[in-house]
């Protein structure tokens, strides 16, 4: 086996049997599936007010047909008051419904516009309401249509088999009145997670190659490995090792979390199956509590995450991460290969260190803003571009900034390693004094 | 020649490293790499083993360019040298064996043997950082012979060692010795330069300053002193060819140890003393190797 692969290995697998590293692999994703789904749950605990939310019905068909419940007080408003109410909304009123037009042939004729986050419970009652009437309503047209014979009530079983979907479309009212599609919270949320998915990936796992050239000057092995590995081999196999293990990490958590967030809205969907279950583990009322937010409002979720294109975003999340990486990796070997002990390291790390926290910040920043010039410049600049741009793909983004933002980003990275590389050589067997910056790029041209 | 550096030259930063450094090590000898500290030793290993290139100059292996793949057939094992602390002994000694070119099977049958010669084989699952500084001096040795090679280097060797594992390490090199391998010592010990090389080298201030046979160098350095053992108990001979520089009685004998004048021949000396007195025994002092070191280094400085 050559000298490279056996280095790739030993950093790999030395890592991946520590215990820590288990440890935290398998719990992150527990955690992670209660911190999503927690806040949904809590959201379902009633807060005792009773909602009022205005119906502006202007077909007249669908508004007699909600029924106010003990949370929420539908109440039919002209189509006139339109604009007095809307002033209304986030005081007396919680929410408008506005209906626009005949929902057979225009499912998306609807929208809940409310200053609050509407509540899954009321979206659910809504769509299913408006739901169990357009089938209604296509069920009357096919008898209308005249004789029944065999065709139409195949036609009928197929009505009632691909029901209707209503997408309702759920708008927030800022305080200046501006109203945006709530649609992109989702956008946010997931950018957001892959953001911080990187910048903490890029920390922890450059952090632990800095550690690794440290522990090998320090411990002077570095003197008997370069005797057989040549001293970039030994850089390039460090760097790969150490980032299979972040991908193997995350590849784990992608799993383990789909597999959980499966499993939970599984029970969230079939309420039969969580009573059976809460019955036979003695009363879990948390489980019945979510189990009655029914399967309706989970689809809505569901919907809104399969909505995202995955393939797109996974592939550009794992290509901004390696390339974020290597250039990160290979920065902190490069400092760590030319002092002595962890303590000379913070002269040259803090500038580092802050330049990926203001990569995080811009990223943070830019999520408010993903076009604007602070996202777009983020983006653009190799020392950010990983971790900015993961917070504006997911709301999609031209292809030529994309492929721009990597090109910029890849070029860095290899001409950043061909430095890091050559200082690096030297560094490790370099004892004593710290150097200069100035003395480590007259390195850089040693034979 | 097994082994030639021609005219290597490196340059650092600050100060020239090594300034036009030769040296031939014959096969199947060793070969003693002296010097201060500082003098450049190091960085001569180093080049002789490829981890760093000279900025002028040759090494040569068995008369030609030494080649990349040259690196398998060197052992080296450096003056500072550390073990990975986490690692468990036989996984550490398996990674450096086939690092150094030995498939896992062979790296895994050569260990064995070396572990049950060394009576380590009770450790082979422990952790590096269990272990003592002699032990892991121990591991550290085998990962340096594991992979047979035709050359080997050592940097202060018996450092760290008890007595006992020093005459250990001392009896494997004389054997690697035997099996025609060559070796280069690098050591400020002097006693066992004197007990193990063949030939030395002296770098002082990035030159070699002296090299050849030990006995040949220890010869050249005579510093002229006779020491006469005579019948008697009186001597007070005072000639402008000699000093004295000690006289003590010895049962019914006396010892002198005496300094040549320069231009007299030892012949002439000898006939001095012998003319007069009745000599039990008579031999100059070879200098040790200690001597000739501090002489040529003082000197130079």
């Amino acid at each position: 086996m050559n000298t490279l692969s056996l280095v790739i290995q030993r950093e790999y697998i030395t890592r991946v049997r520590k215990k820590s590293f288990i440890i935290l692999t398998l719990l992150m994703p527990v955690l992670m599936v209660a911190m999503t789904f927690l806040p949904l749950w809590l959201s379902t605990l009633n807060d005792g007010e009773v909602k009022r939310i205005a119906v502006i019905d202007q077909t007249g068909i669908y508004a007699p047909l909600l029924q106010s419940t003990e949370t929420f007080q539908f109440e039919v408003v002209d189509e006139g008051q339109s604009h007095a109410t809307e002033s209304k909304v986030g005081k007396e009123l919680f929410a408008i419904l506005q209906i626009t037009g005949d929902l057979n042939e225009n499912p998306n004729a609807v929208s809940l516009t409310s200053e609050k986050q509407s509540p899954q419970e009321l979206q659910s009652l809504i769509r299913q309401t408006l739901r169990e009437k357009v089938t209604q309503q296509r069920l009357d047209e096919l008898t209308v249509s005249g004789e029944v014979d065999i065709a139409s009530i195949a036609q009928v079983r197929e009505i009632l088999d691909n029901r209707p979907s209503i997408s309702l479309q759920t708008l927030r009212m800022g305080g200046d009145g501006s109203v945006t599609e709530s649609s992109t919270e989702m956008a946010t949320i997931i950018g957001m997670v892959f953001t911080i998915l990187i910048y903490m990936f890029i920390l922890m796992y450059g952090n632990m190659v800095m550690q690794a050239v440290l522990e090998e000057k320090k411990t002077r092995i570095v003197e008997v490995m370069v005797s057989s590995v040549k001293p970039v081999k030994l850089l390039i196999g460090k760097i790969v090792g150490i980032g299979l293990v972040g991908i193997t990490q995350l590849a784990i958590w992608g799993i383990l979390a789909g597999a959980l967030f499966t499993l939970v809205s599984f029970f969230i969907a079939s309420p039969e199956q969580v009573a059976s279950m809460s019955e036979g583990m003695g009363g879990m009322s948390g489980m019945n509590a979510m189990g009655s937010m029914g399967g309706v409002e989970m689809e809505g979720i569901m919907s809104a995450i399969l909505s995202i294109n995955w393939l797109e975003v996974m592939l550009f999340f794992l290509l901004f991460f390696i390339g974020g990486y290597v250039l990160y990796a290979s920065i902190f070997a490069m400092f760590a290969s030319a002092v002595d002990s962890e303590e000379d390291t913070s002269q040259f790390l803090t500038p580092v260190t802050l330049l990926i926290v203001f990569a995080f910040l811009a990223g943070f920043y830019s999520v408010n803003n993903p076009d604007g010039p602070l996202a777009f410049w983020a983006s653009m600049i190799p020392f950010s571009s990983p971790i900015v741009m993961m917070v504006r793909i997911p709301f999609g983004i031209p292809l030529w900034e994309k492929f721009l933002s990597i090109f910029l980003l890849y070029s860095t990275f290899i001409l950043i390693s061909v430095v890091a590389a050559k200082i690096y050589r030297v560094g490790i067997l370099m004892y004593g004094k710290k150097p200069s910056l100035k003395e480590m790029f007259k390195w850089v041209r040693y034979k | 020649m097994y082994l030639e550096t021609k005219d290597v030259v490196k340059q650092y930063a600050n100060h020239l490293a090594l300034n036009k450094v030769s040296i031939s090590v014959p096969q199947g000898t060793v070969f003693g790499l002296l010097g201060p500290n500082g003098a450049g030793k190091t960085t001569l290993i180093r080049i002789i083993t490829r981890i760093t290139a000279p900025d002028s100059g040759e090494v040569l292996l068995e008369g030609r360019p030494s080649r990349a793949e040259d690196v398998y057939r060197i052992g080296y094992l450096p003056e500072e040298r550390g073990l990975y602390k986490k690692m468990k002994v036989g996984e550490q000694a398996m990674y450096l064996a086939q690092l150094r070119g030995l498939s896992k099977q062979d790296a895994h049958r050569e260990l064995m043997i070396w572990f049950k010669r060394f009576d380590i084989m009770s450790w082979y699952n422990r952790k590096v950082e269990e272990l003592s500084k002699g032990m892991q001096q121990k591991v550290q040795f085998i990962s340096t012979v594991i992979h047979n090679p035709d050359l080997l280097i050592f940097d202060e060797p018996f450092s760290g060692f008890d007595p006992v594992n020093a005459d250990i390490v001392k009896n494997e090199l004389l054997r690697m010795k035997e099996e025609g391998k060559t070796i280069i010592l690098s050591t400020h010990n002097m006693e066992s330069v004197e007990a193990l090389c063949d030939n030395i080298a002296l770098i002082h201030k990035s030159e070699v300053v002296l090299q050849g046979r030990v006995f040949d160098i220890r010869k050249e350095h005579r510093p002229g002193i006779f020491r006469f053992r005579l019948y008697g108990n009186g001597f007070d001979l005072e000639h402008p060819s000699f000093t004295l520089l000690s006289k003590e009685p010895y049962h019914e004998f006396i010892d002198l140890r005496i300094r040549k004048a320069d231009g007299v021949s030892s012949n002439e000396l000898a006939k001095l003393i012998f003319d007069r007195y009745e000599v039990v025994s008579y031999d100059e002092e070879l200098p040790t190797m200690n001597d000739v070191f501090i002489h040529t280094v003082t000197k130079e400085a």
